[in-house]
């Protein structure tokens, strides 16, 4: 790898909670220099970055590169590089592969698969239950062995209460954290769009605020019990942010992120049945979004998230009770991050800590860090360049968007992976 | 809605999707058109030959005798050529899309689809992606839409109540479920009805539905006192006993009407179901054909009416 000197430029470190305007140099895969003048050392490459922004990679806490078993929505090799070039340095996938992660056999394959692709590096959750069925423990002990940084049962169903409880207890005498989707399935019923009234005008089959709340009371109730760590992904509604707040008032080990289409959409983004805003959770209603935003900007929600799940074309050409959900959104993550800085809701050190040291912390990651001898997983942004998102010039297989035509203010120019 | 999708930009219906977001010009010209085909005789010559050389296909997702046989009359007196497809939702499921199967039809030069399937939005999709001269009516999507069911309703109760504006009526049963509510709610809003009530136990009123502008009741008496028009619903047996209901008895006693609740309103009362009937539960048998205030088999007959004056203006838009 090359090296390269970054001149002038701001640097957002959240680790150190500092912003300031300084040189950084890269070689070999970490930072081998930062001061506020240029060093005497000679690097391959100079960028003279003044008015960019240079942070820690952001952590993707939900990306679904969709292999193994998906490669006809999309492929690591394609989905890894498009992660990298927009800033993402690191990313986590959920279990819900075909095969599922279930296994350190799992672990390996994908990893295998990861490295051959290059891009963002690949974190993994491994499955709570076997199959993601809900009926039976998963062997957490060997996929944390082989790597896995969390466990999960994705959008699948636990069987039971108790197995749910059980495999809190289980998952935190080996220090893991659990990463719940807090959806309710019997009160979600297959339904495909907030509980309100445009899904009762589009007659969608709805799905109400308390399948948010009621999974996460009962999870809360099991924290309680166990102690055990519990991270919220992909919150959808202020009722949701309450019980959050509460929790974490009351010292709960509780976290959260949000899909970042969360903070930006609401339910009547879906009117004219517009697939593209086909989402699980379902967009909800403004007020919902005012909830997620106040508590992304406190820091209740510690992390925002792509929730990428890029599809092929058909996914999304159906009536829109029966598209596939979710978004193709590793690109749109940074830019509309960005957006809440420009509307002032982030400062850009907040925006950093959201995207980097947040999701890090959430893992169990080292603190992403600016610092001399830090590795060099970091972005090179620049915060006001005016661009037109075009589908067609996605790096991701997936051009499943509702952002197709938005206007955007920034994007990441240059990151590096920090991997040697 | 879609912009554009149902009117042409010379303000002309070149499908019908939804009654919502149509001008009560466009309703008016619709049930217009219906009386000068509703008032045909038995033994006369019926036929017209306005559509004549016109392929119409029935596309059926979802089991349907009354409403495709309406559809295929309708289009018959018109002259069109009829072709009547029911196409279980599992022949979908090998492996053809429904955009591959609307592809396969249009290339057989259809003109029009008239398209029922369980999926709300299932309309807006196929006009979405139909070719530019092909027209999509929607012969009910999910819960979402059945617009002639919709403009039958009004046909019929203009035909008793030319004057909308002091108009109340009362829409009683599975609401949640329903899509002749819906596009009843909106039809009744556009041609200026007074007040429009919704009339359900609680877990059949869906959430929200007040911004569509009616009020709830969750009491039959009170939602139905006063009122000129009362619209009741099918109530799906199979899935509402047990899930949404007790039983369909308990239902009857608190919903159902009956001729104890019928001899306290007004003689003038309007009653109407979309059909087919669940005697015994939403209404009494002799209630529903045995009743001077009952217009239930009217609205059969001018469904065909109605639905010939829809074929024919969205074909004549594309002329």
């Amino acid at each position: 790898m090359s090296s390269v000197l970054i001149k002038n430029v701001r640097l957002l470190d959240p680790a150190a909670g500092s912003d300031t305007i300084g040189c950084i140099g890269l070689r070999d895969g970490a930072i081998d220099y930062r001061g506020k003048r240029p060093p005497a050392a000679k690097y391959d490459e100079v960028i003279e970055a003044k008015g960019l922004w240079l942070m820690p990679g952001a952590v993707d806490l939900c990306a679904r590169l969709r292999e193994p078993g998906h490669t006809a929505k999309a492929t690591m090799k394609r989905e890894s590089p498009a992660a990298l070039a927009a800033g993402i340095t690191a990313l986590c996938m959920p279990p819900d592969t075909q095969p599922v992660i279930d296994n350190a056999a799992i672990v390996n394959r994908v990893n295998r698969i990861a490295k051959a692709a290059g891009g963002a590096y690949v974190y993994m959750l491994g499955a709570l239950t076997q199959g993601l069925a809900g009926a039976a423990l998963a062997e957490m002990s060997a996929l944390k062995q082989a790597g896995c940084v969390g466990v999960s049962n994705g959008l699948a169903p636990i069987g039971s209460t108790l197995l749910a409880r059980r495999a809190l207890e289980y998952a935190a005498s080996l220090g893991l954290t659990v990463h719940v989707v807090p959806l309710d399935p019997s009160l979600a019923n297959g339904g495909c769009a907030h509980e309100g009234p445009v899904a009762t005008r589009l007659g969608l089959p709805a799905i109400p605020v308390a399948a948010e709340a009621v999974a996460m009371r009962v999870w809360i109730s099991l924290v309680e019990d166990t102690g055990a760590r519990v991270h919220f992904g992909r919150l959808s509604s202020a009722r949701g942010v309450g019980l959050l707040k509460t929790a974490q008032a009351r010292g709960l080990p509780v976290t959260a992120d949000v899909a970042a289409h969360q903070l930006f959409m609401t339910a009547d983004d879906v009117d004219g049945f517009n697939a593209m805003a086909h989402v699980m959770p379902p967009l909800r209603a403004a007020e919902d979004r005012e909830a997620l935003r106040e508590a992304v900007a406190e820091g209740a929600i510690a992390a925002i998230c792509s929730d990428h799940q890029p599809h092929e074309a058909d996914a999304k050409i159906n009536p829109f009770p029966l598209t596939e959900p979710g978004i193709s959104a590793l690109e749109t993550l940074l830019p509309l991050c960005l957006r809440l800085v420009h509307e002032k809701l982030l400062t850009p050190l907040q925006m950093a800590e959201r995207l980097s040291q947040g999701p890090a912390e959430i893992l169990g990651l080292a603190a992403a860090s600016l610092a001399k001898g830090a590795a060099s997983a970091v972005v090179l942004i620049d915060p006001l360049k005016p661009w037109t998102l075009q589908t067609t010039s996605l790096r991701s297989a997936g051009c499943n968007t509702p952002f197709a035509g938005c206007e955007f203010k920034g994007l990441a120019v240059r990151s590096w992976s920090g991997q040697r | 809605m879609t912009p554009g999708l149902q009117l042409g930009a010379d303000g002309r219906l070149r499908h019908l999707l939804t009654i919502e977001g149509l001008p009560r010009r466009v309703l008016r010209e619709l049930l217009d058109k219906a009386e000068t085909y509703a008032d045909a005789r038995r033994g006369d010559d019926k036929k017209n030959l306005a559509l004549h050389g016109k392929t119409v296909v029935n596309l059926f997702f979802e089991a349907s005798t009354r409403t495709r046989t309406t559809f295929e009359l309708a289009a018959k007196r018109l002259s069109a050529d009829v072709l009547n497809l029911q196409v279980a939702a599992s022949s979908t499921s090998k492996g053809e899309t429904l955009l591959d199967t609307l592809k396969t039809l249009e290339a057989m030069q259809v003109d029009l689809f008239v398209v029922r399937h369980e999926a709300s939005g299932a309309a807006h999709f196929f006009a979405e992606h139909a070719a530019p001269d092909v027209a999509i009516l929607n012969a009910g999507d999910g819960r979402h839409a059945h617009p002639t069911q919709a403009l039958l309703d009004m046909f019929t109760i203009r035909r008793h109540h030319p004057d909308f504006s002091r108009l109340r009526v009362a829409i009683v049963g599975d609401v949640l479920h329903s899509r002749v509510a819906r596009s009843d709610i909106h039809a009744l809003r556009t041609l200026g009805a007074a007040e429009i009530r919704v009339v359900a136990p609680r877990p059949l009123i869906p959430s929200g539905i007040e911004a569509m502008g009616v009020k709830v009741f969750n009491q039959l008496d009170a939602g139905i006192a006063g009122v000129d028009v009362i619209i009741l619903l099918r109530l799906q047996k199979e899935r509402m006993v047990g899930a949404f209901l007790p039983s369909t008895g308990e239902f009857h006693r608190d919903f159902g009407l009956t001729r104890a609740r019928l001899a306290k309103l007004s003689k003038d009362v309007m009653i109407m179901h979309p059909g087919p009937i669940n005697r015994g539960v939403e209404i009494e048998g002799d209630v529903a054909y045995g009743d001077a205030r009952s217009v239930i088999l009217e609205q059969v007959e001018h469904g065909i009416a109605v639905r010939m004056a829809v074929m024919e203006t969205i074909l004549a838009s594309r002329a």
